[in-house]
């Protein structure tokens, strides 16, 4: 069997983190392979190194039998190997043609018209269908990722990568996509597709390759595989982590979410009618591949994002319930934090939002308050025992609480986040990716923080993407897929698999929403 | 008619002056580069550009009239490139603030310039030089037929060289593969990075050689439009602000130069025509109003384009920000 490309025993960390170790997998000719893995198991990563946009520490690769050095992107057009990335790499205000034209081999000749005719041919072949001299900025998303694979092709790409090709598309779009990978696979083209959606998985591929946390978990031949055997070698073995879960005490309504929808400013429906209640003294895991809806529903609650007509979010501030019950929706970011609803949230880039990085922990900490008290000058003594206090009981590593925040390491910047909404005692506290990025230790601090406010009545909604840590840490857990409510688990009893299939797979919608 | 034709015989001069600057500046600001540093540059080649032909003519006892020419052209470009260089070695490789780097660029030049004006050429001018007459030449025939060939004919060489530059750098910008690289670095650096382009190498160039051209309409300023004499050179730093208003007015693009910076010399000396060709007669207070003209003019345009939204009169997508590949 010739194969298109091989991996072998590639290894690329990123400071001290681990992305890909030792991943070995092969790709025939003319053939689909899935990548199939949890977010940050390594599958940009490792394609990325195919693709020339990084080089790997160790191990090696092998186009058509013959090792081969990928230094860049330009490399990797001359062994053949084309990559679509999730963003796409075009310029908005250049047509298609252009374009195109733009990664030519700097010695050929500048002509758009004979860019136009070949590229035409290639639009025949495969059956694309797109205006060449329509500028980018009229596409489509669909329109654009067609241009890409195109740009591809014309640059005699024989192995085409497609880095979650679907995520962005509707299901008509998905399925002229997947014709189109026919056409190219016929043809004899090897293509790699990276997914979630273990469905499309199983629909188009003939392979399935998987990896989980950096590292390879196997390749099974797609007709020998069910969705089962699939989530199970991508989520693996439970782990025992041993977080302290104390029994919630006395739990009563805090949150009730009705029929919750956001569309985005593209017309997507984001979040679809998502229907759940949160109560007091209870963790309430949010789990979902990253990218379904989490973010709009944090901040859909906080008044951030606005909800469509219909949305319901009903806040019970006392335990006793119905007369002090506040409609959230339509309120202020500001009225709803003065209530008591508060979100702490933890954007891949973690000073992107709550804090600001040139300022001190001290001057951070004045960002809520600044509008306290009636005098013209602010109180600046308040968030200096503030800050001082969240150093002292979290054990924040700074040279000083006047330090700006961008200097401390991320696992530092997050408690001061976390250590700041908390402070201001909530009654409900919303935090997303509260351990993202950062080591062991560091990660059972905030889990303890969590605990400990969950003693003190707080109704938690801890948005995660570590399974193992939901399973252990939570109450219960409501699984997002594709924007909606796709089950709502018992944390204490429930399995790895049975979350991992509910966030690749959605259920059938039952009647009235999943309760 | 007299004052009208003494009108356009102004402007055009004038006009050429910010559209050298103009130009120099579209470059800069087709690969990302946004260049306040225009009026400081202006300065670096107007005065470098005059010096170097000064000393040659006095210290030579037969002065070859082309080389001189020659001479003041090229340290006037290589001068104004230096400026250029300083830029791009602070935001590319440093990656300054750009708008901060461009200011101080400004001071830089105008202080140079002046500096060392004073201190090489010592108050003396060179009215009656060489160089002076060979840029202010006209055309023979053409220009002494009536009115029309005085309009059209009536400059020194650089003034058409000014349009022709604008007519060939259109077609490079849109018909080369260096223009479509070039705006494919000021639009979106790292697709033009993934595409196999050397983004730090087209931002350099393109920063140098617009400062270059620039720094040419420094160099028509002292030589011919003020009549190979430095002095007033405090007009420059208007010059160079006015042609960086003519960027915009523009939208980036060479052709709309020239007829921008002939309406932008037409709206300057508005304040003097206009009322002798109407018949009446304005306060002193009122003509610096009525220079405001063209930043006026240009601020309708920016409101215009930002309405319409067309996406082709916009700035490059990248303009102003610094580029460096990502790393985890």
């Amino acid at each position: 069997m010739e194969y298109a490309i091989e991996l072998r025993h590639i290894t690329k960390t990123f400071g001290s983190v681990v992305a890909n170790h030792d991943v070995s997998l092969s790709v025939r000719k003319g053939e689909i392979l899935s990548l199939l893995g949890e977010n940050g198991s390594g599958k940009t990563t490792l394609m990325n190194m195919i693709a020339g946009i990084y080089y790997p520490d160790a191990g090696e690769i092998l186009v058509e039998g013959k090792p081969v050095e990928i230094r860049g992107p330009k490399d990797a057009y001359a062994c053949g190997i084309g990559m679509v990335h999730q963003h796409f790499k075009l310029i908005d205000v250049f047509t298609a043609a252009e374009n195109i034209a733009l990664v030519l081999d700097r010695r050929e000749k500048y002509d758009l018209k004979a860019v136009k005719d070949k590229a035409r041919a290639i639009c025949e072949r495969y059956r694309f269908d797109i205006d060449l001299d329509q500028k980018v900025y009229e596409m489509s998303v669909s329109q654009k990722q067609t241009l890409e694979i195109i740009k591809m092709l014309y640059h005699g790409a024989q192995l085409l990568i497609l880095d979650e090709p679907t995520a962005v598309l509707t299901p008509q779009e998905t399925e002229k996509l997947f014709a189109v990978m026919r056409n190219m696979k016929a043809d004899g083209k090897s293509i790699i597709i990276i997914t979630h959606k273990l469905h499309e998985v199983l629909a188009i591929s003939d392979r399935v390759a998987i990896l989980r946390k950096g590292e390879y978990a196997g390749t099974v031949e797609t007709c020998a595989a069910t969705e089962a055997m699939l989530t199970e070698m991508m989520v693996g073995k439970k782990v025992e982590l041993n977080i302290e879960r104390p029994e919630p005490v006395n739990p009563h309504l805090r949150l009730s979410v009705h029929n919750l929808s956001v569309t985005n400013a593209e017309g997507v429906k984001v979040l679809d009618r998502v229907t759940f209640e949160a109560f007091s003294g209870e963790i309430l895991g949010i789990a979902g591949i990253s990218g379904n809806g989490q973010k709009e529903l944090l901040e859909a609650i906080a008044g951030l994002q606005a909800a469509d007509k219909d949305s319901s979010v009903v806040y019970y501030p006392d335990d006793d319930r119905d007369s002090t019950a506040e409609q959230l929706i339509g309120k202020t970011p500001r009225d709803i934090r003065d209530l008591g609803v508060h979100l702490s949230f933890v954007p891949e880039d973690r000073l992107g939002m709550g804090l600001v990085g040139s300022m001190s922990m001290v001057d951070n900490m004045m960002l809520k308050s600044y509008n306290e008290g009636r005098s013209i000058l602010t109180d600046r003594s308040a968030p200096r025992h503030l800050a001082e206090e969240i150093k002292e009981e979290l054990g924040v590593v700074t040279p000083s609480i006047h330090t700006p925040v961008s200097r401390l390491s991320g696992g530092n910047v997050q408690k001061v986040l976390v250590g700041r909404e908390i402070a201001a005692v909530p009654s409900v506290l919303m935090t997303a990716y509260a351990v993202r990025g950062l080591d062991i230790h560091t990660s059972y601090t905030i889990y303890r923080l969590l605990n400990e406010q969950k003693k003190k009545g707080v109704a938690i909604l801890y948005v995660g993407e570590d399974l193992d840590v939901l399973i252990d840490l939570c109450d219960k857990i409501l699984v997002l897929c594709g924007g909606r409510c796709n089950g709502l688990l018992d944390a204490r009893s429930t399995t790895k698999e049975e979350v991992g299939l509910l966030m690749t797979q959605i259920k059938e919608q039952q009647e009235g929403g999943v309760a | 008619m007299d004052t009208f034709v003494a009108w356009i015989l102004r402007a055009i001069p004038f006009g050429t002056i910010i559209m050298y600057g103009a130009m120099g500046e579209i470059i800069t600001e087709k690969s990302g580069n946004l260049n306040l540093g225009v009026p400081g540059i202006m300065y670096l080649g107007g005065f470098a550009g005059f010096a170097s032909a000064y000393l040659y003519e006095n210290s030579v006892a037969d002065p070859n009239m082309a080389f001189c020419v020659a001479l003041a052209l090229v340290c006037a470009f290589l001068a104004s490139m230096a400026g250029g260089l300083i830029y791009s070695f602070l935001t590319i490789s440093l990656r300054a603030n750009q708008n901060v780097t461009g200011l101080a660029l400004t001071t830089f030049g105008m202080g140079v310039a002046n500096f060392f004006g004073v201190f090489i050429l010592d108050g003396r001018t060179a009215t009656q030089s060489l160089v002076y007459k060979t840029f202010q030449t006209r055309l023979p025939v053409l220009s002494e037929l009536g009115v029309i060939g005085q309009m059209v004919f009536g400059y020194g060489f650089m003034a058409y060289a000014a349009v022709i530059l604008a007519v060939v750098l259109h077609h490079i910008l849109n018909h080369t593969r260096t223009g479509l690289n070039l705006r494919a670095v000021g639009e979106n650096p790292a697709t033009a990075d993934a595409a196999g382009i050397n983004v730090t190498r087209y931002k350099y160039l393109a920063t140098c050689l617009g400062a270059g051209i620039s720094g040419l309409g420094g160099l028509y300023y002292v030589l011919d439009y003020n009549q190979g004499i430095w002095a007033t050179t405090g007009q420059i730093e208007a010059l160079g602000w006015l042609a960086v208003a003519l960027v915009i007015f523009t939208t980036w693009k060479p052709l709309n130069a020239i007829w921008g910076s002939y309406l932008f010399g037409m709206l300057y000396w508005l304040y003097q025509f206009l009322p002798t060709l109407m018949g009446f007669s304005v306060p002193g207070y009122v003509t610096d109003l009525i220079q405001m003209v063209p930043y006026l003019v240009t601020i309708a345009v920016l409101i215009v384009t930002s309405m319409r939204k067309k996406r082709e009169d916009q700035p490059p997508a990248s303009l102003g920000l610094a580029y460096f590949r990502e790393e985890r």
